[in-house]
């Protein structure tokens, strides 16, 4: 019985950390549906991408509020961590703060933790407020009713809970120290719970020994419940910011890449030695035509898919968008959202066909995402800009448009005369291309 | 007036057995749109007062194939890329400088993939380099003192990273360069980007070109000043629907340069 605490910790740990392994699989199985994309190359930038975009938070403080603010939930996410890890320690070992032997250093570190708990509070807090009180209008626009603003608030009910549990416990803590109850000796330095020792004033050493217990394992209890609802939130940032960034485009903005099976297609064209009748070679039979652009998520790079499951719905990209700003259907972040929604469909659908994914008559264009957003892009990059995690929208756009254009002609029609201009005379207007050199006369 | 201007073609070098300083990619809209013809000439102007050694392509010019790809033609892209490629490496071009940031990231970022690799420049750019070398003289004339403001072609600034060179150039002009709220990598798009240009806008309650042109007053500039042909029609297009072209002209940074030189 002795051990029975420690027992039941280990198989919490367990189930918790388990089933975390289980969806990251999944993700990674989901991820791994996109087609292939070389991003292999310049691994010195990409690292320096990460430290500083992700680690450093360099584009977050381009909005200096919400900035500073998510940098201090940041930084006392990956501090109080280590906070984890001893409460992991002595749940696993049955000891009580282990790393109190540290002295000095655990007074320090206490002490720390504590302070960044207490910021973290006061910064969900604004966040809270800024989302359900001052309603700015990047969290009210049609994609973020329901699932996405409970989501966006779950998070944050989450981490004023842990964070008031974990001054509960560190309160109760210190009042048995200072009661001198047995198992706790002096050990640690607490700046902000100690003002709330006059909650606990005349309580018995066993009612203060029920409610620190209890504290802790909510907490840790909270914590691995709060890992686990990752997967199933917009959360899961804190995660995928990492790869993301170090994954992000390295080329300028402009640069869309050009599509190598089209060069294969126009060398063809361009080349005179080229037979157009000729009966294609031995085995060529068997290579299915290449698909232009994307119309579903398995057309899309396992960069953009990842770049879906990173997106954090802030909406950064949508209130720089010139067509949203202007009343367009087009939001970025909505191109992110149906992105992660309809390849989650799509895992459900290949986890309940045995591995195999089933026709289900649905694709990401049209039952998503509409001709008319597409089409509302002026490819102008301010929300590939915008994004802090390097997320870029106006990729999966181009990709949607290229299979509308070269899959299903269908471009307004406005877009159908230019580019028959284009291709007639050399021009996006009807002009004759021998009259190029007019103006030099006029 | 025009007579004074030469432009010479690249075919004309080829049989003077000469090689040119740079190629000038005058691009479709420079080269039939009306406003934008005027552009092409101030920078024109401005090459033959720097003596540069230009030539054009003249009817071997074709669409670089840009509004095509941002509209999802990837094969007339190509086409159109490797047929300027074809021609442009039989002149054996090295280095292309070009008023319209469209032609400018395109010939700079998506030719190379396509066997076209040149040292391409915007035409600010180099307008600069000339300043620098002491080949170019800016006088600020009669926008000496202006307020002016600069809107950011997508396809210069975010898209390619120069903030600079159009700015330093107003500034030479010792004007006075006033930001709007929205600006360099956070600047507006004018509307036109992406081919939207050639259509009508999806509905909304407003045009891009407004909205942008809203930002551009709220400066309270004398001019608004460009570095794209499209960029030039939308914000002169907004200028007009807020009823303010009486007061506020909006002009390519060439213009203005030649311009306050009388040229």
């Amino acid at each position: 019985m002795e051990y029975l605490p420690q027992i039941v910790f280990a198989i919490a740990l367990i189930i918790g950390v388990g089933y975390f392994a289980r969806n990251v699989k999944r993700i990674k199985r989901n991820i791994n549906l996109g087609r292939d994309e070389d991003v292999s190359d310049n691994k010195s930038q990409r690292w320096k991408n990460m430290t500083m975009i992700a680690l450093g938070q360099s584009k977050m403080v381009k909005r200096p509020i919400a900035g500073i603010l998510h940098v201090i939930v940041y930084v006392g996410f990956v501090i109080i961590n280590i906070e984890v890890l001893e409460i992991i320690i002595d749940g696993l070992t049955g000891k009580h703060r282990i790393f109190s032997s540290a002295g000095t250093i655990y007074d320090v570190l206490i002490a720390s933790f504590e302070i960044l708990a207490f910021l973290v509070l006061v910064a969900v807090i604004v966040f809270w407020l800024r989302r359900n009180v001052i309603k700015l209008k990047r969290f009210l626009s049609s994609e973020m009713k329901g699932w996405p603003k409970n989501d966006g608030n779950i998070i944050l009910y989450f981490e004023v809970v842990l964070m008031c549990l974990f001054l509960t416990m560190n309160a109760t803590d210190l009042q048995l120290q200072l009661n001198g109850a047995e198992g706790y000796a002096n050990a640690g330095s607490f700046p902000v719970s100690q003002y709330l020792l006059p909650l606990f004033d005349g309580l018995s050493n066993a009612t203060l020994i029920a409610i620190e217990r209890s504290a802790w394992w909510l907490h840790i209890l909270g914590i691995l419940v709060f890992l686990n609802y990752l997967y199933f939130s917009k959360h899961l940032h804190i995660l995928l910011a990492f790869p993301n960034t170090y994954y992000g485009n390295l080329k300028p903005k402009g640069q869309f890449g050009n599509l190598e099976e089209v060069t294969n297609e126009v060398k063809m064209m361009m080349d005179p030695n080229v037979d157009p009748f000729a009966a294609p070679p031995e085995g060529a039979e068997a290579a299915v035509p290449a698909k232009f652009g994307a119309s579903d998520v398995q057309d899309l790079s396992w960069v953009n898919l990842m770049n879906a499951y990173s997106c954090t719905e802030c909406g950064r990209c949508t209130s720089e968008c010139p067509a949203n700003q202007t009343g367009k259907k087009l939001s970025p972040r909505k191109i992110m959202m149906d992105t992660r929604d309809r390849l989650e469909e799509v895992g459900k659908n290949i986890d309940a066909n045995k591995g195999e994914f089933k026709d289900d008559g649905k694709q990401l264009l049209g039952d998503y995402i509409t001709n008319e957003e597409l089409w509302a892009c002026t490819s102008c990059n301010a929300c590939v800009e915008a994004c802090p995690i390097s997320i870029d929208p106006l990729n999966i756009i181009m990709q949607m448009r290229q299979y509308l254009v070269m899959e299903q002609s269908a471009a307004p029609m406005e877009l159908n005369n230019m580019m028959t201009n284009i291709e007639n005379n050399g021009a996006p207007w009807p002009y004759n291309q021998m009259d190029r050199l007019n103006w030099k006369n006029e | 007036m025009s007579d004074l201007l030469k432009v010479p073609t690249m075919a004309e070098f080829m049989a003077a057995g000469k090689q040119p300083e740079v190629l000038f990619w005058v691009g479709c809209a420079g080269s039939f749109d009306d406003r934008a013809k005027k552009i092409t000439k101030a920078f024109v102007k401005l090459l033959n007062k720097s003596n540069v050694e230009f030539a054009v392509l003249g009817t071997e010019e074709s669409c670089t194939g840009d509004p095509a790809k941002r509209a999802g033609n990837e094969f007339l892209f190509q086409m159109q890329a490797v047929t300027n490629i074809e021609v442009m490496n039989a002149y054996e071009i090295k280095k292309i400088v070009t008023a319209c940031p469209h032609c400018f990231n395109t010939i700079k970022n998506e030719y190379p993939g396509l066997g076209g690799t040149y040292e391409v420049m915007h035409h600010t750019q180099f307008l600069k380099s000339l300043l620098n070398d002491g080949r170019l003289t800016i006088e600020g004339g009669e926008y000496k003192g202006k307020r002016i403001t600069f809107h950011d072609p997508c396809y210069l600034g975010r898209a390619n990273n120069v903030y600079e060179a159009p700015r330093d150039l107003i500034r030479k002009l010792d004007a006075e360069l006033v930001e709007m709220k929205s600006c360099k990598s956070r600047g507006l798009c004018c509307g036109a980007g992406g081919a939207q240009m050639f259509k009508d806008a999806e509905p909304g309650n407003k045009e891009v070109n407004i909205e942008r042109t809203e930002q551009a007053l709220e400066t309270k500039p004398e001019i608004i000043a460009a570095g794209c042909p499209f960029c030039n029609t939308m914000m002169t297009d907004g200028v007009k629907n807020k009823e303010k072209e009486g007061q506020i002209a909006v002009m390519d940074i060439a213009e203005l340069i030649a311009n306050a030189q009388d040229l």
